[in-house]
């Protein structure tokens, strides 16, 4: 158990030391004004992506559930904290105390959706859990395209037809405007902020797969009916995980409201196909491997800007790219290859 | 009434069209186990095949449906064997990854041939309308066609799984995968025919989506894909008839929710209702219960 839990410590510090070496290299390459401007506007997003990535990761690899709807969450999250921010704004002039609420307020409300979603659909399996997650991020995607919110004296007012419905007074503003969503939220979040937040995700999350409860996910994962008959809460474990993983995608969505002028739902940004993405970072890093997570989702992301003078071909690579890698690490005819090949090299060394 | 009946018709050929695209996901997922989500895809190449072949070199519509069953046939068989089939072992997870991977490559391959904008795809039907009830009722020669069809594939469809060597063999091969290898079947075969049925479905699928909505771009196939990967689901995924009877009550579910509640809203109904049929029954109408052993 001392071997086990110092093995943990290392790996968990490497982790730690190689998200915070890299920020401090990309800070020593701004300081030397070595990094062009299209890396500049993309350090934030890459910090929302790892958040992402990591957090999809405590359900698809700890918790073993196959989730397609993790840009929801994100969504639900961008839209609560870009909310509370503009709500906010004439009583609490400090941008940056704003921007540190809302991301609790985001946290919360995506939690919140977790479990309001996590209660009746963790009980599907498999690919119908994969369906209905898909499912309740289209919906949310939706819905939120047509939503109206506008603040006066009298409170909030909602309204799912058009601005004039709302029936505010003079003095009131309109805050979400249905497909044109938020606007004017101030860009608060930057790359130090960014970083903060994906050490404190990393934190979370490994020490959560770390302690009681994340063994206790991990053997649901293993064997539900084994886990269940040892006296584990499979539904309370589940639902933690599953919240915590939204939780933190909520924190995502609201790094990702502060770091843009506009904020619509469209397909692009919380449609499946985000989920998709951020799916595939979790699977090219390694299911259930958080460093992986955050390599993959730095890499991925980067890959296809750096194929941008390659103009239409970059999203042909990017798929002729994850099809290969998929089959070289997957298929057991190459894991088989793979592995006489080390095994071949082994037997080579004591041989000589 | 007349306008509820003409929705109701429409919501029926809409759902003929996700039927037909559902079947192909439900075969191959009851048989591959595996979620093909490239299948919406292989849609849009079948409009793309028929485009070409009748708006740009001036063909028959005739030649153009064959030739694009032909092109959506040869590529999903050709996807099976390349992808798929190296990962047959392999996790579901790795082989979802994959599918996404040549969905991506389909959809920006199409982007690279035929840009970004939306083509206007001519109809192959050129019936006139059917006039009913003094001409109040008019329902449009590719609602009539996109019907019929669905029907006769349904048919077509459950006699040769129930009459036909190959179509034994499917339902052995999704029954128990090695026994069906015990018994002598040729299960790679069996599988590569599923996929060539299957695309041959959505070449078919692709043909009456695009005359019904006559506007094709290289993302033509994946909303439709999507809707129908959620009526396998909302059937039983891997039940034939339950893929036929989800995607007509999709169909008419979105038609009826556009019509009379909101159209923006069409799309979240469709999925509150999905998701509200899988709490109630969790492996979708007609699927199978499966039972837990320990």
């Amino acid at each position: 158990m001392k071997a086990y839990k110092k093995k943990v410590l290392v790996q968990n510090t490497i982790t730690y030391a190689l998200v915070i070496a890299s920020y401090l290299l990309i800070q020593a390459l701004i300081a030397g004004d070595l990094i062009n401007s299209l890396l500049k506007g993309l350090l934030v997003p890459l910090c929302i992506y790892v958040i992402l990535a990591v957090s999809l990761n405590l359900t698809v690899g700890i918790l073993g559930e196959l989730s397609l709807g993790h840009a929801g969450f994100m969504c639900v999250g961008a839209f609560a904290g870009a909310f509370f921010n503009q709500m906010m704004e004439p009583s609490l002039p400090s941008d940056q105390l704003r921007f540190l609420i809302a991301l609790f307020v985001g946290a919360a409300v995506a939690a919140a959706f977790g479990i309001l979603i996590g209660i009746p659909v963790l009980r599907l399996k498999g690919d119908y859990l994969a369906i209905v997650t898909l499912a309740f991020g289209e919906i949310i995607k939706n819905v939120i395209n047509v939503l109206y919110v506008g603040v006066d004296s009298r409170g909030i007012h909602l309204s799912f037809k058009d601005v004039a419905s709302l029936g505010l007074e003079e003095s009131g503003r309109v805050i979400i405007k249905g497909a044109q969503g938020i606007t004017g939220t101030p860009k608060t979040a930057t790359f130090t902020i960014g970083i903060i937040l994906v050490l404190i995700t990393l934190f979370i999350v490994l020490n959560m797969i770390h302690s009681r409860t994340g063994r206790a996910i991990m053997a649901i994962r293993d064997n539900r009916i084994a886990a269940e008959s040892v006296g584990i809460d499979i539904t309370k474990y589940k639902l933690m995980a599953f919240s915590v993983s939204a939780a933190l995608a909520g924190v995502a969505g609201v790094l990702y409201a502060h770091n843009l002028a506009t904020l619509a739902a469209t397909p692009k940004n919380f449609g499946y196909n985000m989920s998709i993405t951020i799916l595939v970072f979790v699977v090219m890093g390694g299911i259930g491997s958080i460093r992986g997570s955050i390599i993959a989702a730095v890499v991925l992301t980067l890959l296809p800007e750096m194929l941008r003078g390659l103009n239409d071909y970059r999203m042909l690579i990017y798929a002729v790219v994850l099809i290969v890698m998929m089959l070289l690490t997957s298929s057991p005819r190459a894991i088989e290859m793979r592995e006489r090949f080390f095994a071949f090299r082994k037997t080579g060394k004591k041989g000589a | 009434m007349m306008s509820f009946l003409s929705y109701f018709i429409n919501g029926v050929s809409l759902g003929s069209v996700y039927a037909i695209i559902a079947l192909g996901y439900t075969m191959v997922y009851g048989i591959a186990k595996m979620l093909n989500f490239a299948h919406g895809d292989i849609i849009m190449v079948g409009g793309f095949t028929v485009f070409t072949i009748v708006s740009t070199m001036g063909g028959s519509p005739v030649a153009g449906v064959l030739a694009s069953i032909v092109v959506c046939t040869v590529l999903g068989v050709t996807i099976e064997k390349v992808a798929y089939r190296p990962l047959r072992d392999a996790s579901p997870l790795a082989v979802l990854i994959t599918a996404i991977g040549v969905s991506y490559l389909l959809q920006n391959v199409a982007l690279l041939i035929f840009g970004s904008n939306a083509r206007q795809f001519t109809s192959v039907v050129t019936l006139p309308p059917l006039k009913l009830a003094g001409g109040e009722l008019s329902i449009s020669s590719v609602t009539i066609v996109t019907i019929l069809s669905c029907i006769v594939i349904m048919i077509a469809l459950t006699l040769f799984i129930n009459r036909t060597k190959v179509g034994q063999a499917m339902l052995a091969v999704s029954e128990d995968r090695g026994a069906a290898t015990l018994m002598g079947i040729n299960v790679n075969g069996t599988i590569a025919v599923t996929f060539a049925i299957g695309s041959a479905l959505a070449a078919v699928a692709g043909v009456l989506l695009c005359s019904a909505y006559p506007s094709l771009t290289p993302y033509t196939g994946s909303m439709p894909g999507i809707k129908a990967f959620v009526a396998a689901v909302f059937g039983g995924i891997g039940s034939i008839p339950g893929a036929m009877i989800g995607g007509i009550l999709l169909g008419i579910i979105e038609n009826l929710a556009k019509a009379y509640i909101s159209s923006q809203l069409s799309d979240a109904i469709v999925f509150s209702v999905l998701i509200l049929v899988l709490l109630v029954r969790p492996t979708g109408i007609l699927g199978r219960k499966i039972s837990e052993k320990v």
